[in-house]
């Protein structure tokens, strides 16, 4: 059967497609790191750029603001997400929290990031809403708020945008540990409810979320996109500093910038090193506390705080993005009216012509890696089941080294190495790069609901005669209609929100929502900002809404008309 | 039985089956016979390895699972063959119907591509229908369906697919008692209407009188104190 020669190299292909990119794009950046970039005339091995790199002013607060933040970001998402889940536990909040994961996922961080601005800045909605009858400023306070000297803002920024993922990945994760029954058992014995689950469910929930909890600390230790809008720039976090030098007009700074890309990738190992450390003791210290016995209160003041907290977080984000089109549909808004006096279409006509032109890119872009993503993805997981394979510990790794290779260590050398394949600047190499994102997001989000489809439903058909390819195209994939578009639209949500990759496989020749609404974030208009920003958000948003209506749209009539029969 | 079992080459023949899960054997050697028209049950403790014992014979084995010797249906040795050219029908304990697909949709799944033209396939599916008492379910959607009418419809569609064997993995544990009677009746008188070689593996004894064939009783070491090996003059009695 030729196609199931096909399928057998399927998985082999897939990890060279986005794993090849990768640790080229490493090998591309660490030799001009060490002065081996024959093209700008470094053809002996040095370390003078190292040398160079640790000279650079603001280098130290550069390193300062990345591992303060980085670090913040992580911790306060993690033990938000697991006190949320020890204290609302299969509460009702969960399930409302759970339908609103999706979106909050799809929203792009640069959208979260500009919406979150134009809320906390001195001139934000925030201060807008108590001035000046509360606070008597007439004019917005000179105080940073945004891009503030300790990068509190992009901190909170990171926060936001983690936690709905996080809280997805552990609610995933809950399924497959049997959490009800180590609950059942441990408030049978005495346990509050806050204290059962993090002595009875979080040890073995911890193991299944590392990766991406790892995952987690990487981004937010390398993040750009937000960075460049809320987090200081004289000196900017570290990545953002890399991403200047390779921008640099004095060629000679490519070396540099490669040395501190460099950088950037042995801080990120560096700190998921210490952080495993830090698992280390807290487990020691954590089985001590296990052991000791204590059965914790009702937990109360846990669920009411962390209630209170998730929701604000929730409210935020979301009143960032409604200011978000409020600004795009504005005339006159001025400081410190509370909405704006005058509303007009006018910047939407204005734009019109060049958005249509970059939402035409993002789409299809987006629509392409998806898709290729999807595809790759299935006849990996039907690869996997025919041939009884299951996913190893080391795969999943494989699977997560995008997400854990922080983006600017490597998209330099990337880049190198389409122009030497002479794909540079080309859609192609744009759907690449933003395929090497999409792939492991498809593949975690889908893997779980191909596999869990009951086997015997293929076994079934294998036995009435069909073929394995009949079983795939008429019963597997029909029956996982809803995961399967669900997971294009994560894909496409991920494809969207990718800057760096824009940046550099794009090699300028191509903008979207993204690169566009970061771009006019330095110093642009409100207003036109607000016109890129909510459609970034809004592309995401359709795509998951798409995802949810059309199996209704495609089985929803005759699964009606089968119900009236039955009712008849 | 020897009435129906005219000639040794007919019906279902396991010849020294064995199943293993890398170096241990959970399984076997297993050596027997199914005619035509019979039932044999094999019984035995849950873990046991009775479903994979099924798998093997319809070829969906779990590939970490190994399964040795011969299985030999209508004289043909089928076990290197891959499942869906081996026509051996099997029923699980879980109807299964495609949830994706409305009851004639099911049905069409099931039968052979060989009968042609929608108006033929369309007769085959209302006679199999009619015949379970069941044409006006034609259009429905089969979770709108009750436990038993969907168990039956679950066995039409495999008689559909005109298996030369049938294997019943427990598909009467879910059934409440007074239905289970029932099913269990449709589903032997229609294997034995059929001729069909039949291997029912379960554990409730009610099942097994009811089959009426031979019975054979595997251990939780996987063994088979009565299983007879199959060959010229060995014949489940």
């Amino acid at each position: 059967m030729p196609r199931r020669g096909l399928l057998a190299y399927l998985p082999a292909l897939t990890l060279a497609l986005f794993l090849a990119p990768v640790a080229t794009g490493l090998v591309g950046t660490w030799l001009p790191a060490f002065g081996y970039f024959p093209t700008l005339g470094g053809d002996s091995l040095t370390l003078k750029s190292w040398f160079v790199l640790f000279a650079q002013p603001g280098l130290g607060e550069s390193l300062r603001l990345t591992i303060l933040s980085g670090f913040l970001a992580t911790l306060i998402a993690f033990l938000l997400t697991i006190l949320l889940l020890a204290a609302c536990h299969g509460g009702r909040l969960i399930l409302v929290l759970r339908g609103l994961m999706a979106p909050l996922i799809a929203v792009p961080h640069a959208a979260v990031a500009l919406g979150l601005a134009f809320l906390i800045a001195p001139s934000g909605w925030l201060v807008r809403l108590v001035s000046p009858w509360a606070t008597g400023w007439q004019l917005p306070p000179d105080v940073a708020t945004v891009q503030d000297p300790n990068a509190l803002a992009l901190t909170f920024g990171l926060v936001v945008k983690e936690l709905p993922f996080l809280l997805l990945m552990t609610l995933a994760a809950l399924e497959h540990v049997r959490a009800e029954e180590r609950l059942a058992v441990a408030r049978s014995l005495g346990y509050g409810p806050v204290t059962a689950w993090l002595k009875a469910v979080l040890p073995a929930v911890y193991r299944q979320i590392r990766l991406p909890l790892y995952a987690v600390l990487a981004y937010a230790l390398s993040v750009v996109d937000m960075a460049l809008i809320l987090a200081p720039l004289t000196p900017p976090p570290l990545a953002v500093q890399v991403l200047r030098w390779f921008n640099d007009p004095d060629l000679s700074m490519r070396f540099v910038a490669a040395a501190g890309a460099s950088l950037q990738l042995l801080i990120v190992a560096g700190s998921i090193a210490l952080w495993r450390l830090g698992e280390i003791v807290v487990e020691r210290l954590g089985r001590a506390w296990i052991a000791g016995g204590r059965r914790g209160g009702n937990g109360r003041i846990t669920r009411l705080l962390t209630i209170c907290l998730v929701q604000g977080i929730v409210a935020l984000a979301a009143a960032g993005l409604l200011g978000l089109a409020l600004w795009s549909v504005t005339r006159r808004w001025r400081y410190p009216d509370v909405l704006p006096s005058a509303f007009s279409l006018e910047t939407w006509a204005r734009q019109a012509p060049e958005v249509a032109a970059i939402a035409g890119t993002t789409l299809a872009t987006g629509l392409a890696a998806a898709a290729i993503a999807l595809v790759l993805v299935l006849g990996c997981l039907e690869n996997e089941q025919r041939r009884g394979l299951s996913l190893t510990n080391r795969a999943l790794w494989l699977l997560y080294t995008p997400l854990l290779v922080p983006q600017v260590a490597f998209l330099f050398g990337t880049q190198v190495l389409a122009i030497q394949v002479g794909i540079d600047a080309t859609w192609l190499a744009l759907v690449w790069s933003h395929l090497l994102f999409v792939l492991p997001y498809v593949f975690l989000t889908l893997g779980d609901s191909y596999r869990a489809l009951d086997e015997r439903y293929a076994r079934t058909a294998l036995c009435l005669g069909a073929r394995p390819n009949r079983v795939f195209w008429q019963v597997k994939l029909p029956m996982l209609l809803r995961p399967v578009l669900f997971a294009l639209a994560v894909g496409f949500a991920v494809s969207v929100t990718q800057y760096l990759p824009t940046l550099f496989a794009g090699g300028g020749r191509f903008v979207t929502l993204t690169t566009e609404a970061v771009g006019l974030a330095a110093g642009g208009d409100r207003r036109v900002i607000g016109v890129y920003a909510f459609l970034q958000a809004l592309l995401p948003l359709l795509g998951f809404a798409g995802a949810l209506a059309l199996p209704q749209l495609l089985l929803g009539p005759r699964a009606q008309r089968r119900n009236l029969q039955a009712a008849a | 039985m020897s009435v129906v079992n005219l000639s040794q080459e007919h019906g279902l023949i396991l010849s020294q089956v064995e199943i293993r899960h890398a170096a241990r054997r959970l399984l076997g050697p297993v050596s027997l016979e199914v005619p035509p028209g019979e039932v044999v049950t094999v019984m035995g403790p849950s873990g046991c390895g009775k479903s994979s014992l099924l798998a093997l014979i319809c070829g969906t084995l779990a590939p970490a699972l190994s399964g040795s010797g011969r299985v030999l249906l209508h004289g043909e040795d089928i076990s290197a063959r891959p499942p869906e050219t081996r026509r051996v029908g099997i029923l699980f304990q879980d109807d299964l119907l495609f949830p994706h697909l409305s009851v004639a949709g099911n049905l069409a799944f099931g039968l052979p591509p060989a009968v042609h033209g929608r108006q033929e396939r369309r007769e085959r599916i209302e006679a199999a229908l009619a015949e379970a008492d069941m044409l006006s379910f034609y259009d429905r959607d089969p979770a709108t369906l009750s436990g038993g009418q969907r168990a039956r419809v679950a066995l039409l569609r495999t008689l559909l697919s005109e298996p030369r064997a049938l294997l019943l993995d427990e598909p009467f544990a879910k059934l409440d008692v007074a239905l289970r009677a029932r099913f269990r009746a449709f589903v032997f008188d229609h294997a034995r209407a059929q001729g069909l070689p039949t291997l029912l593996v379960t554990h409730d004894p009610q099942d097994a009188a009811d089959a009426g064939g031979p019975r054979l009783q595997i251990d939780a070491e996987g063994h088979i104190p009565g299983g007879r090996p199959a060959g010229r003059g060995h014949r489940p009695a």
